[in-house]
């Protein structure tokens, strides 16, 4: 779900940061969770939100948030889980589990706007089609410097050419950017999703300074 | 949510409390030496209040704990941070 903010004072924010969110309810009980910015312009900040069901935040967010209410928010935060143009003229591999493409996608649309013509790849894991976060933000993205390959672990949608299930070390291997070719990598997703990735990554034969991992927890 | 998460997560708390955000900043761990950003700590979120272990050997390296009208910040597992200048 997509949960769009207007901040009057917002002052922009680098790709890859987040927010806290902090709702307290009237017996003054407070919980904060954090959320990545998918975009922002001009005091208006984007988040992709997926809803737990058991969960006591994101249900909130998904569902009983209304126009006009107001949402106590703290960033842009975060200094680690950045991409910056410009940095480094090294290929980057994003590799995103779910709503951990949300930060990923931010990064892909810097590097759009910034022309940055290092090679971009995606790989995004992810349940069924209906569960694609950003889909017409990514296929507008793509072209000779970003390209996006879907992993759909439960269902695909009709006409799909691949496998369904989930990502191996086989399917990473084949998908991502060679150890050779030394990509920085951001790894982004739930948290047993971003230590496999990463230990496989490592596998593979990349360092563990070029993978950058962000972990949203959950199984 | 008893699953961990990493230093990413305390880029709020500490901004709040160190400038600027530390969270990228290498810290070293005073039981093993390991080195790393803060980022990369393994991060409890509810311990209670946040609780940052070094992921190479466990040891707990800062710990930030909200009361009513203070919050406590525990260091006391790095033995140094590199501070831009
Ligand atoms: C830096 C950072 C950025 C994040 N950005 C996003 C984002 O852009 N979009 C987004 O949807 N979430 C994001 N998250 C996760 C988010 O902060 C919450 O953890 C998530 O919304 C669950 O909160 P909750 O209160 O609904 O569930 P809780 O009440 O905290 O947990 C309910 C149950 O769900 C499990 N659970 C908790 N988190 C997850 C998870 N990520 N996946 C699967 N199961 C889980 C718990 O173990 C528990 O059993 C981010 C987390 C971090 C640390
Ligand atoms: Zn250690």
């Amino acid at each position: 779900m997509r949960l769009v903010l207007d901040v009057p004072t917002w002052p922009g924010n680098e790709a890859g940061t987040h927010v806290d969110v902090r709702l307290t309810a009237p017996d003054g009980y407070q919980a904060t969770r954090s959320y990545s910015v998918a975009t922002s312009d001009r005091g208006r900040v984007v988040l992709g939100i997926e809803e737990l069901p058991d969960g006591e935040v994101s249900p909130f967010l998904v569902r009983e948030v209304r126009a006009g209410d107001k949402l106590e928010i703290h960033g842009p935060l975060g200094s680690y889980f950045l991409w910056r143009p410009g940095q480094s003229n090294r290929p980057v591999q994003l590799i995103a589990g779910g709503s951990g493409v949300v930060p990923l996608h931010a990064m892909a649309a810097a590097h759009a706007a910034a022309s940055d013509s290092t090679l971009f790849r995606l790989v995004y894991s992810v349940r069924t089609p209906a569960h694609v976060y950003f889909r017409d933000e990514l296929a507008a993205l793509a072209g000779p410097s970003f390209t996006v390959d879907y992993v759909y672990t439960r269902q695909a949608p009709p006409g799909w050419g691949g496998t369904v299930g989930r990502l191996t070390r086989d399917s990473l291997a084949s998908t991502t950017i060679a150890p050779h070719e030394r990509p920085r990598i951001f790894v982004c997703g739930s948290t047993r999703f971003a230590e496999t990735v990463a230990a496989w990554l490592l596998d593979l034969g990349h360092s563990a300074r070029d993978i950058l991992t962000e972990r949203y927890g959950g199984k | 949510m008893t699953t961990p998460l990493d230093g990413n997560v305390l880029a709020g708390a500490l901004a709040n409390l160190l400038v600027p955000d530390p969270t990228n900043l290498q810290a070293r761990c005073t039981n093993c030496g390991q080195v790393a950003p803060i980022a990369e700590a393994v991060v409890y979120p509810d311990a209670p209040g946040l609780v940052a272990r070094c992921r190479t050997c466990d040891h707990v390296l800062a710990a930030i704990v909200d009361d009513k009208d203070k919050t406590y910040l525990s260091l006391s597992g790095l033995s140094a941070i590199a501070l831009p200048k």
